[in-house]
């Protein structure tokens, strides 16, 4: 079977800064895919890049069997794309629920066959709330959440556009071991339902536990990518990121 | 309630101050009542790009005057018709024009809306504040444009005299002319408060909020800030469309003139930008208050006045007049006092 | 048809001149919006105040109006200071720069020109001095003093900014701040207080920008807003907020507009600066995620 993201020879310069050199990688469709790479190692730009909100100088997308280069960050949504941000980006003129609202009516509603009714809207909205624990806030802005709240808004958020492949980057920092838990559960959940998810993390026991491959990314460049086990015992991985 | 239920509403309010016009009996209350008016449309046609999206428009003037002179080129046409085309054409066009005002309006809004697509087109991928440069610039060059132009008079003016009275129940030009922006004035926040309760409203939310999330979630945030524009750029140019029969001669400097360069900002900033209600709040506020100011000491003071009052309003109170209502008068619905408490802080 | 040599050397000659003027008018944004981020669309506001002031002294007091600049810069400097004060309290610290920002600067564009209006009313100013009339020629160049000596100011303008920003500690944190305000409050220099200084500068060049332009023309107020599309022009394509870029592309906008207005007539002026505007919009797309 065709992988469901095909990324063949990325790169990424900022000036004369190269963030990013030369990426492939290949993620399976209902692969369970872990990201980790030292800070500023280049983890975000290439999802930034994956997503459409940067434009890669060079390489090759494809999603789902489809080349995706030109495309813009909302046509990749629609197709099945969808990542939360590490810093969260929640839509502060509106109610908690109403951010969930924004992806279903703009990328659930526009694929065809879809079209929800305010009903179902409403539900959904009530489902995905009820995923993260976040019921109870329905009601409220995005200011008066906590740090952690937020981050579980912007992970709902991803979800509430029901995507294909789901990238989480950085959606657990801060959170107790509990809620790390909770979370990594929540997401081996949605991979049972066949969502395919590339998790971007620091903790490294979430990481482990969820993780089927995992990928290491340090300076701009991929030095290894395989099974967990195997990779954090690489010595060059020690050397690179674990040894800091 | 439901747009059309709001419409009629606002059609019997309308009606009312026609009638209570019609009973001071003074047909002063006609050309003060359709500046006023014609605020109301400005005002409202900049919040939807201004105050729901988030992007600046400077150039309001531009959209303004591009109705205004539509209409004195289709005004003039006949004249150019008789003189340069073929006698075929002529006959059509003599049976045709003059055109009737609500077509002007039409085409000067249909015109504006163009330029407002081509000017988004052009210049919403980037950044917002580069759009706002952009239409600042447009006004210039726009001003240029027609100072150029002879077949509108250029710099030297166009005069298009009123007819003294209209084909629809004998009433005098001055009071149709006062009707008509009364209509337009209650079509506009008719549509503007449908796009706020809308989808199209939410995908305007968030575009102002942030718009990268916006199109990670999926917003085609391009297109929106597109339609945006070009309904912005339509109303006003429908507003400027009766504008050369009201006053009676164009020229450029009181077409292209800083009254609705600031006005068109200041009345939805003063009033509010979150719903419909502010600019029509600020356009009556601000636009009495310069009636009379311009009365009583000068209209150059007014201006004044209207500009410090922006610069004021924008420092202390940002939510404009709405704003300070809620703040002081909270509502007693917990998702209001919510929304206003949150909006407060920001 | 002949190609009119002499008139295109002039034309090109005039445009240099032009575009040396063009840069001090534009390096206060360069400053403000190119390396501070700070949409100050108010400046040419600053210029035509500078441009006023110039007049009346010149007019009361018979005193040239570089030189009454050059006195009345700390005023200008301490009114940089308080504007910028004002923004960073009212919408920087808030995270609300956007359209509030915008909006605020654009109050006061207006209420300067409303006001010198009240003031001055509508008619034209200018300056009297006596280098204004003369022209030196070369054979068939001419160069009119009253634009000559702008340029040679402002390029004196423009290397004394440049050597300040790459020489002082200050410049060096002013170029420091914009990309990394967190590394230099570890410096030990408060960000705060660097962003105003230089946003005092800014205004500051304004004083004699403003000079400069009532010795090339007569002002009158709204001749401030037809400067803004030049001016954002000009910073976007020379770079944001490099000043031998401003120079560069301050030359290249004057020679263009020059020439155009020298074939094709003045009135089309405005509207070279809001192409040249367009194109470099067009060919440097910044982007959703800045520069």
């Amino acid at each position: 079977m065709t992988p469901l993201l095909q990324v063949e020879n990325l790169s990424k310069r900022f000036g004369g800064f190269v963030a990013l050199d030369g990426i492939n990688l290949e993620v399976a469709q209902g692969e369970r895919l872990g990201l980790i790479g030292p800070n500023g190692s280049g983890k975000s730009t290439l999802v930034n890049c994956l997503c459409g909100t940067l434009h890669n100088e060079t390489g090759d997308v494809h999603f789902d069997g489809r080349p995706i280069n030109g495309l813009q960050a909302h046509q990749r949504t629609h197709l099945g794309m969808a990542r939360s941000f590490q810093l969260p980006r929640p839509f502060h003129t509106l109610t908690v629920a109403e951010n969930l609202r924004v992806p279903l009516l703009y990328t659930v509603n526009t694929r065809p066959g879809a079209a929800l009714s305010e009903g179902q809207i409403e539900a959904r909205c009530r489902e995905l709330l009820g995923l993260v624990s976040l019921e109870h806030k329905a009601r409220k802005m995005p200011r008066d959440l906590t740090q952690v709240e937020m981050r579980k808004l912007e992970l709902a958020r991803a979800m509430a556009a029901d995507p294909k492949l789901l990238i989480a980057d950085e959606s657990m920092a801060g959170l107790s071991q509990s809620e790390v838990k909770d979370i990594v559960a929540l997401l081996i959940r949605l991979n049972e339902r066949g969502i395919t998810i590339i998790l971007i993390e620091h903790i490294m026991s979430a990481v482990m536990s969820f993780s089927q491959r995992l990928v290491v990314l340090v300076s701009g460049r991929k030095i290894a990518d395989g099974n967990p086990g195997d990779v954090i015992r690489d010595p060059e991985v020690e050397r690179a990121y674990l040894g800091q | 309630m439901r747009n059309w239920q709001f419409f009629l509403a606002a059609l019997a309010v309308g009606i009312g101050a026609y009638a209570a016009a019609r009973l001071i009996g003074n047909d002063y209350i006609y050309f003060a009542g359709y500046v006023v008016l014609q605020f109301v449309v400005l005002a409202t046609a900049w919040n939807i790009l201004g105050g729901y999206c988030g992007y600046v428009n400077f150039g309001s003037a531009a959209f303004f005057a591009i109705g205004a002179y539509t209409t004195v080129a289709l005004h003039k046409f006949p004249q150019f018709s008789s003189r340069y085309l073929p006698e075929v054409v002529n006959s059509v066009v003599a049976t045709l024009f003059p055109l009737p005002m609500p077509v002007l309006i039409v085409v000067g809004g249909a015109i504006a809306g163009l330029v407002g697509f081509g000017m988004g087109y052009l210049t919403l991928r980037l950044r917002g504040v580069f759009f706002a440069i952009a239409t600042l610039a447009l006004a210039v060059v726009l001003q240029t444009l027609i100072v150029n132009w002879d077949y509108v008079g250029g710099s030297r003016g166009a005069y298009v005299i009123r007819p003294a009275a209209t084909p629809y129940f004998g009433i005098n030009y001055i009071e149709y002319l006062f009707l008509i922006m009364l209509l337009l004035s209650i079509v506009a926040i008719t549509v503007a408060r449908s796009i706020e309760r809308s989808q199209l409203g939410y995908g305007f939310a968030t575009i102002r909020d942030d718009e990268l999330a916006a199109e990670a979630t999926g917003v085609p945030t391009l297109r929106l800030k597109l339609i945006a524009t070009t309904l912005s750029g339509a109303f006003m140019g429908m507003a400027g469309a009766p504008f050369p029969f009201y006053i009676g001669y164009l020229e450029p400097s009181s077409a292209f003139g800083l009254a609705y360069a600031v006005n068109a900002i200041a009345m939805p900033m003063i009033g509010g930008t979150t719903s419909w209600v502010g600019p029509l709040l600020g356009a009556i506020l601000l636009g009495g208050l310069q009636q009379i100011a311009s009365v009583t000491i000068s209209s150059a003071v007014s201006l004044l006045i209207v500009g410090l009052l922006l610069v004021f309003f924008v420092i202390i109170a940002p939510n404009g007049i709405i704003g300070l209502w809620h703040k002081y008068f909270p509502s007693k619905d917990p998702d209001v006092v919510e929304r206003e408490r949150s909006a407060e802080a920001t | 048809m002949e190609f009119p040599v002499e008139l295109f050397i002039n034309a090109l000659i005039a445009g240099l001149l032009l575009g040396g003027f063009y840069a001090a008018v534009t390096v206060g944004i360069s400053i403000s919006f190119g390396i501070l981020d700070i949409v100050n669309i108010a400046h040419p506001a600053f210029i035509i105040l500078g441009s006023y002031i110039a007049y009346i002294v010149n007019q009361r007091l018979g005193i040239d109006p570089i030189l009454t600049a050059i006195i009345v810069l700390p005023v200008f400097y301490a009114l940089g200071s308080a504007v910028y004060q004002v923004y960073y309290l009212s919408f920087e610290k808030r995270g609300q720069e956007a359209l509030r920002g915008l909006a605020f600067f654009f109050g006061l564009l207006f209420v300067t020109e409303v006001m010198l209006i009240l003031v001055f009313g509508v008619d034209y100013r200018y300056v009297q001095a006596g280098y204004i009339e003369q022209t030196l020629r070369f054979g068939f160049f001419d160069l009119p003093l009253r634009m000559l000596i702008p340029f040679v100011i402002s390029i004196l303008l423009l290397g004394g900014l440049q050597l300040f920003l790459s020489k002082t500690f200050t410049g060096r944190a002013i170029m420091a701040v914009a990309q990394d305000q967190l590394a230099l409050s570890l410096m030990a220099a408060d960000p705060i207080r660097i962003k105003r200084i230089a946003f005092a500068i800014s205004i500051a060049t304004a004083a004699i920008a403003g000079a400069l332009l009532i010795i090339i023309q007569p002002v009158e107020p709204s001749v401030g807003r037809e400067y803004i599309g030049r001016v954002f022009a000009i910073c976007v394509l020379g770079g944001m907020g490099s000043l031998p870029g401003t120079v560069i592309a301050a030359l290249l906008l004057g020679v263009v507009e020059s020439i155009t207005s020298t074939f094709y007539g003045p009135s089309w002026a405005p509207a070279v600066a809001f192409g040249f505007l367009l194109l470099t919009l067009a060919v440097r797309p910044a982007g959703l995620l800045g520069r």
